[in-house]
């Protein structure tokens, strides 16, 4: 695997491939010395165009704990703000002979164009509202923890679906993998074409609560209200919330997710946010396996050996 | 003075078809003799090959004055040539615009020494804002025909109704009516909007356009050019619904004219999934079904002319990330051998809507779009309508190469334009 730049055309083998050798990354998350050689002299840039602690944050431990060298490169101090062009500082990153750049940007394709551009490996850490397919491998490999394989399970991906990367990201995976899934939300959070996604969708959560496996909920943005997407946030938690009435309908194995940050209280009451179903947490540490995986997959020597030397 | 004798061609117009050479002066412009056996200063060999009355399009976008980086007259008025143009009418969004008649002078200046005629466009409205009427009468007096916001699609209906109704009092000196032209868009319902909305908007997380919002703007124009009686012209329609609204308004009496791009006529939202800019045009690549519905609305004349929307954009702002880079294609080059090669027509089919119906549109039928008999203006193409070639950004002619068909391989070559009398492309090449 050269790139990481969207779920969309990768196969089920693949995503079970970096599940599998994430499963070996946890188990270093386990250790004192939470650090093996297998990157040692890689060097990794971290391209973030967009703001972002977690994803940031995650990578960075990913890529130093694989003793691979990270440099971080924000935006906000970059050479764009003196109005170098991006496929400028692309290729000048990429000049000074770096091999891979996780890149994060507001604009949908921006990864794809960057791959274009340099001979280094690139790694989609999340592009408009088109795709954050670490963000879905690490939900992946959560469900998976607590269930064995997504196979047969039931998913609702709950919230403004059309303004998120993250569900259509999810939602091809979770599906290539086997699950069913369901998109929950307000006709005017759908796409008004949701040609070719083979996902069933429902407008009332409760009508489907007792059915899921997982019910996977997404962060609602104030803007929105603006566009006329929904009235309000009171409106919106009365009738798509995860609220604490929903979670007594809900399955006792069932699983609560959430990629971050969450607003408590209106997608989701703190209380669902605290109850023992609920994996945030979960997601977040598998994060951290799961990135090491992806850097070790388009990095890696091919044959990987978690102690000994990347030769 | 030079004469210059087209040999052995198939001759086309709209009298018919016949085979004869045609003899032109590059003095006077005009065509001086179109028979058999001719002899001239100089003879350029059209055997196997089309001649043609010259191509027009009533929508280009020159980039001079304000964005010579992307485009200038020269640059352009040489792509026009090459692509069999003997007319560009050139889009008022310029920098200043020309909604005055300073700026359309200087545009005229600036065209004396173009590879084609230039007849600019005036702005509707002052900068384009759409808010107050711009000088149409003054522009109109320097020979301005067509009025369009272009680029801008001009939002309030009120002020369109007065353009209208203003259009109707203004009399030109060859008699020709003014043309209110509209870009149709909605832009409360368009938004931001960078590709069609729909399945592919929807995979690749890009901000859509709806077809309704080109629709409901058609549907006005039409109501407006009923209620005024003017002449009202749809630029670039893309919808298989706007194609019928426009069938019925024409069935209805509404002296309304549309014309279509070829990229729109051939490509989809598809091509968008690449994330390339290039595929990146206003108004967006629609679907399958509208294509189809296109293609009808030119067989059966409800859309008169095929426009090329030729947009120069540089490169530099073409790699800005899809959403923020600017519209545009680029479409003069290679515009024919594109339609050649897709829509399985035969070349006579489609010159009425490339020639004479578009330069009766914007009133340049006194000089170009035939018939190709003697004492006519010399504006003729030589078209080899089997040659075989393939579209390479790096060789198209000005300094914006953003085609959206690089790599294409076309049948069908303009082999040589003549323009007032002068061959200014011969063998496909420019001759200044």
């Amino acid at each position: 695997m050269k790139h990481l730049l969207s779920i969309a055309n990768m196969q089920a083998e693949q995503l079970d491939e970096i599940l599998d050798l994430t499963e070996h990354f946890a188990e270093i998350q386990q250790r004192d010395v939470k650090k093996v050689p297998a990157l040692r002299g890689r060097t990794v840039v971290l391209a973030f165009f967009e703001d972002s602690t977690r994803t940031r944050t995650s990578f960075d431990l990913a890529a130093r704990r694989l003793s691979a060298d990270v440099v971080n490169f924000s935006a906000g101090s970059s050479a764009l703000k003196k109005g170098e062009s991006l496929r400028d500082t692309i290729e000048t990153i990429s000049a000074m002979g770096v091999d891979a750049i996780v890149v994060r940007h507001s604009a949908s394709g921006v990864p794809q164009q960057v791959a274009g551009w340099t001979d280094a490996s690139v790694i989609n850490a999340g592009d408009g509202w088109h795709q954050h397919p670490t963000q879905a491998l690490l939900d992946c490999y959560t469900i998976r923890s607590y269930r064995g394989s997504l196979s047969g399970l039931r998913i609702a991906i709950c919230g403004d679906i059309n303004h998120s990367r993250v569900a259509r990201s999810n939602m091809d995976a979770f599906t290539k993998l086997g699950a069913e899934v369901v998109l929950v939300a307000p006709p005017t959070m759908l796409p008004s074409s949701l040609d070719g996604w083979p996902v069933k969708v429902v407008h009332d959560l409760d009508s489907i609560l007792p059915d899921l496996d997982v019910v996977y909920t997404l962060r609602i943005q104030n803007e929105r209200i603006n566009q006329a997407l929904f009235p309000s946030t009171r409106e919106y938690r009365a009738r798509y919330g995860l609220t604490r009435d929903r979670m007594a309908k809900m399955r006792p194995d069932a699983l609560i997710m959430h990629p971050g940050p969450m607003n408590r209280g209106v997608e989701i009451d703190p209380e669902v946010a605290d109850d023992p179903r609920a994996k945030v947490l979960d997601q977040v540490a598998a994060g951290v396996s799961l990135r090491m995986a992806v850097l070790f997959s388009v990095l890696g020597p091919g044959r990987f050996s978690l102690d000994g030397d990347a030769a | 003075m030079t004469s210059t004798v087209i040999q052995g061609g198939r001759v086309v117009d709209q009298t018919g078809i016949r085979r004869c050479d045609v003899r032109v002066d590059d003095e006077s412009g005009l065509i001086t003799e179109v028979g058999e056996g001719l002899t001239g200063d100089t003879t350029l060999d059209a055997q196997r090959c089309w001649v043609a009355p010259g191509f027009v399009d009533i929508h280009a976008h020159v980039r001079e004055p304000g964005n010579e980086q992307w485009g200038t007259i020269e640059s352009e008025s040489r792509a026009a040539a090459l692509g069999g143009y003997t007319a560009i009418v050139a889009m008022p969004d310029t920098d200043p615009p020309a909604d005055n008649a300073s700026v359309v002078k200087e545009i005229l200046a600036l065209s004396r020494d173009a590879l084609c005629e230039v007849s600019p466009a005036g702005a509707i409205t002052v900068g384009r804002q759409g808010t107050a009427l711009a000088p149409l009468g003054e522009m109109a007096d320097l020979g301005v025909r067509i009025f369009t916001d272009s680029g801008h699609s001009l939002q309030d209906a009120l002020v369109m109704r007065r353009a209208m109704e203003y259009a109707n009092g203004i009399s030109t000196d060859d008699g020709a009516r003014v043309v209110i032209a509209q870009h149709p868009q909605l832009d409360a319902l368009a938004v931001d909007g960078v590709m069609h909305e729909g399945g592919w908007s929807a995979r690749l997380g890009l901000e859509g356009q709806l077809a309704e919002a080109e629709e409901i703007m058609i549907m006005r124009e039409v109501a407006l050019a009923r209620l005024t009686g003017a002449r009202v012209h749809i630029h670039h329609v893309t919808t298989a619904n706007s194609v019928n609204l426009i069938r019925g308004a024409k069935a209805n009496g509404v002296l309304i004219t549309a014309d279509v791009t070829p990229h729109h006529l051939l490509l989809t939202d598809a091509a968008c999934q690449s994330y390339d800019a290039n595929t990146k045009v206003a108004p967006p690549m629609r679907t399958d079904v509208d294509i189809q519905a296109l293609r009808a609305g030119l067989a059966d004349g409800t859309i008169d002319a095929i426009a090329t929307d030729h947009a120069p954009v540089g490169v530099d702002a073409k790699e800005l990330p899809f959403d923020q880079a600017p519209f545009g294609v680029v479409g003069l080059e290679t515009a024919l051998p594109v339609l050649l090669t897709s829509l399985g027509k035969p070349f006579e089919a489609l010159l009425p809507a490339l020639s004479w119906r578009p330069a009766d549109i914007a009133g340049l039928r006194s000089r170009h779009g035939g018939p190709i008999e003697p004492g006519r203006c010399a504006n003729l193409v030589v078209v080899d309508p089997s040659a075989e070639w393939t579209i390479d950004r790096t060789t198209l002619s000005g300094p914006s190469t953003n085609t959206p068909f690089d790599g294409v391989t076309v049948r069908g070559r303009i082999r040589h334009t003549i323009y007032e009398g002068q061959p200014v492309v011969i063998d496909a090449k420019a001759m200044r």
